[in-house]
This record gives structure tokens, C-alpha cells and sequence, in this order.
């Protein structure tokens, strides 16, 4: 990342149906815009999705990527997202190996440390569910590497407004 | 709310957006569609080929400022559209295709003559829909006419699986279009346009940009208001050409990889650019970073993706072209001393005599002198159409164009066999008027299959052939930054095109002076058949001046 280039967080709302998602990424594909993330769903009205999309890039970049995304039809509305006033959360699932009784421990405790919970046990691994902003989870899974780290699974981030700042339909 | 099948319910929509005729082939997956045509009052016109099917829309869209219409089947037959749609897409014009689609249950099936053409043309379309009820079919359309005529123009795709076309169901035509994606601005914001205001009247050395919409827009005349009260020169992008009169003393005609010498030199001088209705597409701007330094830009476009997109503005204007031309004459008109800019016109009339220089020094059959004198006995109103390649820069060169919808060319895609169909479209749209192609053999041969349709459906228009016997802008861009190596541009034999007009019922002749010519194309406007006239020229020929790619626009190469 050069130094100009910094992490931008897009909120879109979309038409909740077939093919709006393959429009969207579709887009970033064909002008050479690199998504870092992207999660999907149900918006407050359930004909309309939230796309929360991160991309790295300067400030042309990201007014261009939002003006492109603007231009597709199914696109309803854009806001980027000034991280200062925004609350951002990851969740990942990570399973982790426990080859003794001691590593199970430790990796519980950490896990409570973390606000985390175990969702799966079996006799040699845990399955650990953690939520927060991306650095925090970046680090429980540094924290785990040393058990043995099996699978991640991460839903990239999902993010809104703080407070009465809202991005959603009048 | 009456019921009917999906396939009566399109034509009846079709009724209501006031389509006369449509362009297409029909197939299997389509049949229940043309089954209903078979009785309808649309005029339908069988091509030869979907891609010509698609050009002709787009020509017909371009010549009236209407949506055209194609019609396709699936797989193979959607897919042969995807070429014209493209070209539609890159040039913003509006025209509406139909594909037909294997039944609902065998969608993903790999079925005989499935493909996913949704996915294939999203990226070629301002929007595509598939259908998947019946009942869906008169808003689908409604949307879909909308969608292609406003704001900043383009293609729509309707996929219609053919069960869907059989399938009856209560419809209502009475139905509201909502897309709350898509809200359309065509006013200026009422300071940019005053900041704008405060520049122009400042200028010393104001130039106008035009592009392709303003004539979408039909902004011409108030782009002439505005170029006459500030006594500023009208340079024009391929797609643009026709926006202001080409023998208009403040016209320097096209600007760009092969723009006239004076659009080039002057746009290059001046102090405020007011640009509109164009994207800075790279042909027209050389390179971006050397490209008008001096000026400070106003940007007008209705499309905001396209400001700032390849040319940062200092005042950028969201707007329909019309709007807000109209609304900078009317500040303008109230404040502004009207300035003599006596040395700058007449360093425009320098450069503009210099062009005429290159069309003089040339004897015998030299495009650029064949064009001019060709120009000269076509009626102002006469429609010209370009292929792709040498033949269509020396168009644009050297064919003075004097009202607007009468220029017609693929500029964005650079479709080689744009041209011939393009006007079999121009001429079913504009029946009055005089429709002339201007082609070269490669390109002619690529799509020349529809003389058939143009003679079967009576769509007469004149075919010139600038015969080279290669792909001469190829050859040019060998011959000029390859040393000359001519890799595979060579055609060897192009097919006898006397006899191949006569072939299909269409007439040809093959002419060898200026004189030739005009007789050629006196008589073929007066045809009710096609003509083709075949003009053979030398394959040394180069489209001077050139801008080498990413070069500056004033450093241009003259031969």
C-alpha cells in the first residue's frame, strides 16, 4: 500500500435479488478495483441487501468506485463509511488443535479473554467463535498459531454508522 | 388486467412504447414471440446475421434519437448479438434486445442452445432482466425502454425463457415503473454552473469540447448560442461530429488521435476547455497528462462516473447537456462583454486552411480528395456511416458534417462491419434520406451478408468501397511503428465486389476517377436498390495527421 492508500469502507444498499451481487463484483472485475472484503445480507427492509465492501486505494480510487457503483440500477444507495464514526465487526470461526489438556485450557481462558466462545469440542480440537474489528481477531488468531491452527473461516467486515447517522432508505 | 400469454403481452408492450420495427432472426427458444409477430402491425426486418441485427438498431436509434430494436434467440442467436450490444454500450446508444431462453427447467442445465446471456452481457449493458413470470412482462419492458432512452444512454437486454413466452396470465399495462436505484438529475447545480460562468467570461482562449451527448441530448443549438456568444471554437470527438456545422467559421472540426490539425493545435492553446457530453475517451485526448495543461476544465456530463474518471475537471457539471448549456447562455448572455478575438480566429482560419492543404497536394484517387469532392454533391441532409479503420478517419476527416444524427460511426468499440448495417438501420429510420456508407474492404466484408436483407426489405443505401486490399489502418500503424513488417494484414483476395452486389440483387460498380464516382453515387441515390461502388486506392495510403498513441495532441505527424 502506498502511502496515499488507506483502508476505505463502503455501505451499499442493493436490490435484495438474483444477480445484484455478480453487478457489484462484476464492476470491481472489470475497472481493476481490488475488494479486500465484502459481506452481504438482509437489510432493515427485506427487499434490500447491505453490501459492506473494504477496498484499499487513494481517495480518486474510492470516488470512483463509488460513483461506478452508483450507476448500477439495482445499486440503491452508497455511503463510505468515515471509520472514526463507525462501528466495524468481524466474526471468525477458527478451529484449533488440543493435542493435551493443558493447550485445551489455555486456549479457553484466552478465548474468554477475548469475549469469544467455544462452539464445537471435540477430543482434538475446539472450534472458537470471535467477534470485534478485524485487528482484534487478527490477533486471537496469532494467539492460536502456536496450538495449531486447522481452519479460519472469517466473514470479512460487516459495518454501520454510530449513532443517528444512517444510511438507510427515507 | 386481461389475460394473455407473455408472448402477446411483449408485442402488446411493444405497441405501447410505439415500436415500429424490429431487427432480428428468429430460432426456437424465441418462436412463441414471432409466432405473435406473424400477425402484429410491427414491421419486422429478418437479417442475415444477430450482430447486424443489433447494428441496424443501433443505427436506427442513432438516426432518430428512438430505441431500436433486436431480437435474437438463444444461445448461438444471443450470442452473435453480444458484438452489437458492446458497441452500443461503449457509443451510449439506446437500443432494447430480446434474446429468447431455453425453458425455465432446463436453465442451467447445459441445454441445447442455452447460454447464461445475462451474465454475459452484464458487463455490456446498462441493465439486463430475465423473466421469469409472464405476468412480470409489461413492467420489464416498460422499465427496460426507460432505462435505454434516459439519462446517459445504453443498451438493455430482456431474456425471456420460452416457457415464460407461452405462459398465460392477468397482465397490466397500466403499471408504474419504481427504481429506486435510479434517479435521474439533469439540472446543474445552479453555483457550478455560476462558477463556470465566471470562467468562461474571464477567457481569453475558451474552446468547446463536444461530444456525443449533445447530440443524445439534441444540445446543438444551444451549444452553437454558447460558442457564438463567446466567439469560442467548437472542437468535436468522432461521436460528437455534427454537433455544430462543419462549415461553420468557429468549427474545428474532429480532435484526437486523427483530428484536424486546428481542433488539435487550438484545444491545445486554450485557457478554459468547456467540455460536454464526452467521457475523454483516449483517442481523443492523447496523452492525458500533456492534454490541454494551460486550461482549466469544466466537465458537463449526465453520467457523474465519468467526471474525473480520465480527465480531473476544475468545475464539474452533472447534468443533461441541454440543461445545462442552456442554463450557462443565460447567465452569460446578461453579463458578458462580447470579446474580438480577431488574432485568435484568424490562427484557426490558418490551421483550417493548412487541412486544406493535405486534401489539395493530392491527386487522383486520394481518399481525402474523394471524400471532399464526394461531400460536395451529398445533400446537407445526407447520413453518413463509417466502418472501422482508415476509411472511417478519413471520414471523419474529410466528410464535412452539417447537421447533427447525420454522422454515424462506432467510435468506442471500433466495430470493423459497424458501418453496412448501421445504415440499413439509419435508412429504415430516415426512409427520406440519403444514406451512404463509407467503408473499406475489411470491414465491408465482415458483415456484407445483410445486402441480402437490404435488398429483400427494399433498404436502399450506398455501399463506397475504399478498396486497399488490406486492413489498412493495420497496415498503417505496421508500416509506421512496426518497420513496416506487414504481419497478416495482407487480405490477398477480396471478393469481386461488382459481382457480389449483383450477387445478392443489389447493384455494383467499380469507379477509377473523382468524376466516376459522383456519377456513381448521383445514379445510386436515385436507386431503389443498394449500390456498392467499388473504389480501388493504393495500400500506402496514410490517415494524416496522426497523434501517435499517447502522444501529445499538437505533435502530430503529416506524412
Amino acid at each position: 500500500m502506498s502511502q496515499d492508500e488507506k483502508l476505505h469502507i463502503i455501505s451499499a444498499i442493493v436490490e435484495h435479488k438474483p444477480g445484484v451481487l455478480h453487478s457489484v463484483s462484476n464492476m470491481f472485475r472489470r475497472r481493476g478495483f481490488n475488494i479486500e472484503s465484502i459481506s452481504v445480507g438482509v437489510a432493515e427492509q427485506e427487499d434490500l441487501a447491505r453490501m459492506t465492501i473494504t477496498i484499499k486505494g487513494d481517495e480518486r480510487t474510492v470516488e470512483q468506485v463509488v460513483k461506478q457503483l452508483k450507476k448500477i440500477i439495482d445499486v440503491v444507495k452508497v455511503s463510505i463509511l468515515n471509520p472514526a464514526h463507525t462501528v466495524t465487526r468481524e466474526l471468525a470461526l477458527i478451529k484449533v488443535s488440543t493435542p493435551d489438556a493443558q493447550a485445551r485450557s489455555d486456549i479457553i481462558n484466552y478465548t474468554e479473554i477475548f469475549k469469544g466462545h467455544v462452539v464445537d469440542v471435540a477430543h482434538e480440537s475446539l472450534i472458537i467463535e470471535v467477534t470485534g474489528d478485524s485487528d482484534k481477531i487478527n490477533a486471537f488468531i496469532e494467539l492460536m498459531k502456536p496450538f495449531g491452527v486447522k481452519e479460519i473461516a472469517r466473514t470479512g467486515i460487516t459495518a454501520l454508522p454510530r449513532g443517528m447517522r444512517s444510511i438507510k432508505m427515507e | 388486467m386481461v389475460k394473455m400469454t407473455g408472448a402477446k403481452a411483449l408485442i402488446e408492450s411493444l405497441k405501447r412504447e410505439k415500436v415500429e420495427v424490429i431487427f432480428g432472426i428468429p430460432g426456437g427458444a424465441i418462436l412463441p414471440v414471432y409466432d405473435e409477430l406473424y400477425e402484429a402491425s410491427i414491421r419486422h426486418i429478418l437479417m442475415r446475421h444477430e450482430q447486424c441485427a443489433a447494428h441496424a438498431a443501433d443505427g436506427y436509434a442513432r438516426a432518430s434519437g428512438r430505441v431500436g430494436v433486436c431480437m435474437a434467440t438463444s444461445g448461438p442467436g444471443a450470442t452473435n448479438l453480444v458484438t452489437g450490444i458492446a458497441n452500443a454500450y461503449m457509443d451510449s446508444s439506446p437500443i432494447v434486445a430480446f434474446t429468447g431462453q431455453v425453458p425455465k427447467a432446463f436453465i442451467g442445465k447445459d441445454a441445447f442452445q442455452e447460454t447464461d446471456i445475462i451474465g454475459i452481457t452484464t458487463p455490456i449493458t446498462k441493465c439486463n432482466f430475465q423473466i421469469t413470470a409472464a405476468s412480470q412482462i409489461p413492467k420489464i419492458v416498460k422499465t427496460a425502454f426507460h432505462i435505454a432512452s434516459t439519462g446517459r444512454c445504453g443498451p438493455v437486454l430482456i431474456d425471456i425463457p420460452r416457457d415464460t413466452q407461452t405462459e398465460e396470465a392477468e397482465m397490466n399495462f397500466d403499471v408504474r415503473i419504481d427504481l429506486r436505484g435510479y434517479r435521474l438529475n439533469h439540472d446543474p447545480h445552479p453555483l457550478q454552473v455560476k462558477k463556470a460562468v465566471d470562467l468562461l467570461m474571464n477567457a481569453e482562449k475558451p474552446v468547446i469540447l463536444a461530444g456525443g451527448g449533445v447530440i443524445a441530448s439534441n444540445a446543438c443549438s444551444e451549444l452553437l448560442s454558447v460558442a457564438e456568444l463567446l466567439l469560442a471554437p467548437v472542437a468535436t470527438t468522432l461521436l460528437g461530429k455534427g454537433s455544430i456545422p462543419e462549415n461553420h467559421p468557429l468549427s474545428l472540426g474532429m480532435v484526437g488521435m486523427h483530428g484536424t490539425i486546428a481542433a488539435n493545435k487550438i484545444i491545445q492553446e486554450a485557457d478554459v476547455l468547456l467540455a460536454v457530453g464526452t467521457r475523454f475517451a483516449d483517442r481523443t485526448t492523447g496523452s492525458v497528462k500533456k492534454f490541454c495543461v494551460d486550461a482549466k476544465i469544466i466537465h458537463i456530463d449526465i453520467d457523474t462516473s465519468e467526471i474525473g474518471k480520465n480527465i480531473r475537471p476544475h468545475i464539474p457539471i452533472v447534468a443533461d447537456a441541454k440543461k445545462a448549456l442552456k442554463s450557462i447562455y443565460a447567465n452569460l448572455v446578461q453579463i458578458l462583454q462580447r470579446k474580438e478575438r480577431t488574432e485568435w480566429m484568424r490562427k484557426i482560419k490558418e490551421f483550417k486552411d493548412q487541412q486544406e492543404g493535405i486534401v489539395n497536394s493530392k491527386e487522383g484517387l486520394s481518399p481525402p480528395r474523394l471524400l471532399s469532392e464526394l461531400r460536395k454533391i451529398l445533400p446537407e441532409n445526407a447520413i453518413i456511416t463509417t466502418e472501422v479503420g482508415q476509411n472511417q478517419m478519413w471520414a471523419a476527416l474529410y466528410m464535412k458534417v452539417y447537421k447533427p444524427r447525420t454522422f454515424i460511426s462506432s467510435g468506442g468499440l471500433g466495430t470493423m462491419g459497424f458501418g453496412f448495417p448501421a445504415a440499413l438501420g439509419a435508412k429504415t429510420a430516415c426512409p427520406d434520406q440519403p444514406v451512404i456508407d463509407i467503408a473499406g474492404d475489411g470491414s465491408f466484408i465482415m458483415t456484407e451478408q445483410d445486402l441480402a436483407s437490404s435488398v429483400v426489405w427494399g433498404i436502399p443505401v450506398t455501399v463506397i468501397v475504399l478498396n486497399n486490399s488490406v486492413l489498412g489502418m493495420v497496415a498503417q500503424w505496421q508500416r509506421l511503428f512496426y518497420n513496416r513488417r506487414y504481419s497478416a494484414v495482407n487480405l490477398g483476395k477480396v471478393p469481386d465486389f461488382v459481382k457480389l452486389a449483383e450477387a445478392y440483387g443489389a447493384q455494383g460498380v467499380k469507379v477509377g476517377s473523382v468524376e466516376e464516382l459522383k456519377e456513381a453515387v448521383m445514379k445510386s441515390l436515385k436507386s431503389e436498390v443498394t449500390t456498392v461502388i467499388d473504389v480501388p486506392i493504393s495500400s500506402e495510403e496514410n490517415v494524416f495527421p496522426m497523434v501517435p498513441p499517447g502522444g501529445e495532441l499538437d505533435k502530430f505527424m503529416v506524412g
